[in-house]
């Protein structure tokens, strides 16, 4: 493992790569803190530029970007009450109020320290976890995984959809369906192709995510006529206060921040639950664990409520790559939209990268911490004047947005084939949108798609076309076990257990 | 049954995947494959069945959270607009090239959005897209056809 970390911090630590973590995290940060563009979005505008780089330096801008989208989030979270991503809403109910105590410098030093040492100590159980998960992963046969994507996609659609399991398991079958769109990879017999060759590679990843994230989202805020700038212009964002914590504040924090790192990450490591429910999950211990003082000023701008889910959903973040780099299976639409690019890369994570890929499994976990590092450095003092993205004007970003999306396409194949399909497949998403079908699950079934069908293929081989693979191994019967209980646990939720009550 | 657009939604879906089975079904297998247990129409014919019986099951049961959406404050017409534009954008970016298409999409969609800063508007469409440029295809050797810049002799 030593010689693993060394791997990792040379190449981590070069020139180049720190360069990238830099950009990442600033970016990611912008970005994440403009409200409804997430972690997703800035990861797919980013895909286009990492087209020219090596694995490992474009996986490590990535990951830059990820964290410094997280963390952007919570800026917004803090100063405006507009939560940049789902996994930042638990961040507004005691951050927002401090900010309007006048607090917000405090508030924003708060969630960054928390970020930092939730993100700091969930690296280094990703350190430990990710190389002996590794190792016991490779006894994982083709059921196993073949159950596990099932596992990933049902959950997914449990935990993002709350109160939508059918909407989201359509969009599901959605992502596969248009996942399986192109030349089969075993016998290259197209399908669903129509005779058009502009479908016969299929329909690029890259495509897919910048049509439901980015384009739907900048077109989601001009249908709706939100305008989140209006908010920020209207706070001082020069005159946030100090940022300086008191000993009491401090003490607080270090009480609050082991327990809710390890939440956070083991959270973060199950398939579907991701930063979201880390966060609230995390608020909700914090709340149980503090005295009854401090329990009243919950929701009112405590220190504990909001260092809580601020350091949960960031060791979250780290946890989620747990499934991505052992089992080369993502666990939330990030980490899939990761996959995603891993693949474009020609790598496929899963167990095999630790052996085969040394240098990329141990640099992107180094440079999460270096991200956290640049993060805490380059973002707290820069805060006032980052947060002035905050009052950029929709009239300018949107069309930037729109703009980026289509260049990402453009730069791919200079073919406006895929320009116009992008525009069909963001209407539509946003039409989706509009009435709750969500797209994450969609991302993941599409990037899984393909290994999915090999999957499967292999399991039906083996088992010469009876579906008894599914219950023969342990392991496999446990996950489908697992699966049929989210799956009636959520429609029982959905229809009996509602109808009566 | 109340019929509500995400019923609405899903039936057009369960049509969707009757078409998608459909189309799985004339998938053509190599004639040694027909009885394998698993060929290039396997999974596909799955994956129609599951649409199927998902949105029919979305279909059928009570909504016991009904998604709802106030119709009349939407933005029709900017969006409708900025769709338009992106199709045109589309149609133009290979015949007038990249940073002329670019800058013009951009000013259209600001002048759309009701912006009317001129000299933002101007910073942030020709300049902004030919600095963009520099660092794709100056910086980070990223080609970008762009006929006429090359017609005009600034692009290789």
């Amino acid at each position: 493992m030593i010689e693993g970390i060394l791997i990792g911090l040379e190449t981590a630590l070069s020139f180049k790569n720190l360069m990238m973590v830099m950009i990442g995290c600033f970016a990611g940060t912008i970005i994440g803190m403009l409200p409804g563009l997430g972690p997703m979005t800035a990861i797919a505008l980013m895909i286009p530029i990492t087209y020219g780089f090596e694995p490992s330096t474009g996986l490590i801008l990535m990951a830059g970007v990820y964290y410094g989208a997280v963390f952007g989030g919570s800026t917004s979270s803090i100063l405006i009450n507009a939560p940049g991503i789902p996994g930042t809403v638990a961040t507004s109910f005691d951050g927002y109020p401090m900010a309007q105590q006048g607090k917000a410098g405090k508030a924003l030093a708060i969630a960054a320290y928390s970020s930092f040492a939730g993100g700091t100590i969930a690296a280094i159980f990703l350190l430990i976890a990710a190389p002996s998960l590794s190792k016991v992963s490779l006894a994982f046969r083709s059921p196993d995984y073949f159950g596990l994507m099932i596992l990933g996609l049902t959950a997914v659609s449990a935990f993002s959809a709350k109160g939508h399991f059918l909407k989201a398991m359509m969009m599901v079958v959605l992502g596969l369906m248009l996942a399986s769109v192109g030349q089969d990879t075993l016998s290259d017999i197209p399908r669903f192709t129509f005779q058009n060759m502009n479908l016969s590679d299929g329909i690029s990843f890259v495509l897919v995510v910048m049509a439901t994230f980015a384009m739907s989202e900048a077109l989601m805020i001009i249908f709706k006529g939100n305008d989140p700038s209006r908010a920020a212009q209207r706070i001082s964002l020069s005159q946030l206060g100090s940022i300086k914590l008191d000993k009491i504040e401090t003490k607080k924090m270090i009480n609050t921040i082991p327990r809710s790192s390890v939440l956070g990450f083991v959270i973060g490591v199950l398939p579907g639950a991701g930063s979201t429910i880390a966060s609230f999950l995390a608020y909700g211990m914090e709340r149980n664990f503090v005295n009854d003082e401090e329990k009243q000023k919950f929701g009112k701008g405590s220190v504990n409520g909001l260092a809580a889910p601020e350091t949960a959903n960031n060791a979250a973040c780290s946890g989620s790559f747990v499934p991505l780099l052992t089992l080369g299976i993502p666990g939330s639409g990030t980490t899939a939209v990761m996959l995603g690019a891993l693949l474009g890369f020609g790598i496929q994570p899963g167990p095999r990268l630790y052996q085969t890929n040394p240098e990329i499994f141990w640099s992107v976990i180094m440079s999460m911490y270096i991200g956290m590092v640049i993060l805490l450095i380059l973002n707290l003092p820069l805060i006032p004047y980052i947060a002035r993205v905050l009052a950029t004007p929709r009239t300018f970003l949107i069309p930037l947005i729109l703009f980026f999306s289509v260049t990402g396409i453009y730069l791919m194949s200079f073919n406006n084939f895929d320009i116009y399909m992008m525009i069909g497949i963001a209407v539509v998403a946003t039409a989706l949108r509009l009435y709750d079908f969500p797209m994450p699950p969609l991302i993941l079934a599409f990037v899984l798609g393909g290994l999915m069908e090999e999957n499967l293929r292999r399991s039906l081989l083996i088992s010469d076309g009876s579906f008894s693979f599914l219950w023969d191994r342990p392991l496999t019967f446990i996950i489908m076990i697992t699966i049929l209980v989210i799956v009636g646990w959520q429609m029982y939720k959905s229809f009996i257990g509602k109808k009566n009550s | 049954m109340k019929i509500t657009p995400s019923k609405i939604i899903s039936l057009l879906f369960f049509v969707f995947s009757g078409f998608y089975l459909y189309y799985a079904h004339q998938i053509q297998v190599f004639t040694f494959d027909e009885n394998a247990p698993f060929n290039a129409k396997t999974f596909p014919i799955y994956l129609g069945y599951a649409g199927l019986i998902f949105s029919a099951l979305y279909i059928i049961l009570p909504e016991t959270k009904p998604t709802n959406v106030n119709l009349r404050i939407l933005d029709y017409k900017k969006t409708i607009l900025l769709v338009v534009l992106m199709i045109l954008y589309g149609i133009f970016i290979l015949r007038a090239g990249y940073f002329l298409s670019t800058s013009i999409f951009l000013v259209l969609s600001y002048i759309v959005l009701g912006e009317r800063k001129w000299l933002w508007i101007f910073t942030l469409s020709f300049p902004f897209v030919a600095v963009f440029m520099y660092l794709l295809h100056g910086l980070l050797n990223i080609y970008l056809r762009d006929p006429f810049l090359k017609f005009i002799g600034i692009m290789g």
